[in-house]
């Protein structure tokens, strides 16, 4: 069974290059039990779109009451 | 500063001799070296060394006109070969800190490798509400901020500038397993550290 440690590890790399079939079940079948690596998943993709949204600029936001 | 100019000294080693024509010719060397090394410390000393050497063998040196572009063949080589011995300084100083980060990272798991209580990821609410407020930003910006600079280096180049990984690698002389390393630290951090200045800000412990 994958850890947690193993877990976040692959989802991490996921973003670099393509699972292989193994790897994706694995994982997938982790992600199914574990609340702590489903919001890791989620949370990543987030610091991804938030990073690129910083990288042009989306961060200059009007103050508004 | 041109070789003409250099030209009015009876030799290389009058030239070289002459305080003036080393101070000009320091900067000139500075600057350069700057560009190439972003780093003030190392071109200083690259420098130095190139001063050196060319004060060294000026003797040897005949051609008064061609000083300048002589002594700036040697701080070329000198750049070329910090350049080569730093990629491998990155590894090794990465390598180095190895240990200690795997020790940062081994605390969010327990001895089975799963989250401990306290550092598993809680779920975060709404999270793209915050790309709408300045606050988040600054505190994304000082997140971004701790992390250690090789590191901050890598995820900008793949999050920011979004180069493939394989540019990555060849860019900073690292196998693809150690970026992938790095990444994931960075990921790590970049989510605890946004998850307890943020996500879980005034949330019951």
């Amino acid at each position: 069974m994958m850890s947690c440690q193993q877990a976040t590890r692959l989802m991490s790399e996921s973003r670099e290059r393509p699972l292989q079939l193994k790897e994706k079940m694995a994982l997938k079948t982790h992600l199914l039990i574990c609340a702590g690596c489903r919001n890791f998943d989620t949370q990543i993709s987030f610091l991804r779109q938030a990073t690129r949204a910083f990288a042009k600029g989306k961060n200059d936001i009007d103050p508004t009451p | 500063m041109s070789d003409q100019q250099t030209a009015s000294f009876a030799s290389a080693h009058e030239a070289l001799n002459d305080p003036a024509f080393i101070e000009t010719l320091r900067k000139q060397m500075v600057g350069f070296a700057s560009l190439q090394l972003n780093d003030p410390h190392l071109a200083e000393d690259a420098v130095q060394e190139a001063l050196i050497g060319a004060l060294k063998n000026a003797g040897a040196f005949g051609g008064k006109a061609a000083l300048k572009t002589w002594i700036f063949a040697i701080l070329k080589n000198k750049i070329a070969d910090i350049l080569r011995s730093r990629s491998r300084m990155i590894e090794a100083s990465s390598l180095l800190r190895e240990d200690e980060e795997d020790e940062d990272f081994a605390a969010l798991f327990d001895a089975h490798g799963h989250w401990t209580r306290e550092d598993q990821p809680e779920r975060w609410d709404h999270p793209e509400g915050a790309l709408q407020q300045q606050q988040f930003w600054r505190i994304f910006e000082a997140c971004l901020e701790r992390l250690p600079p090789q590191q901050a280096r890598i995820f900008m180049m793949r999050e920011f500038v979004e180069l493939e990984t394989d540019e990555i690698c060849q860019a900073v002389g690292m196998t693809q397993n150690n970026l992938f390393v790095s990444l994931h630290r960075s990921r790590l951090r970049l989510r605890e550290c946004l998850e307890n200045n943020w996500f879980t800000e005034g949330a019951q412990p």
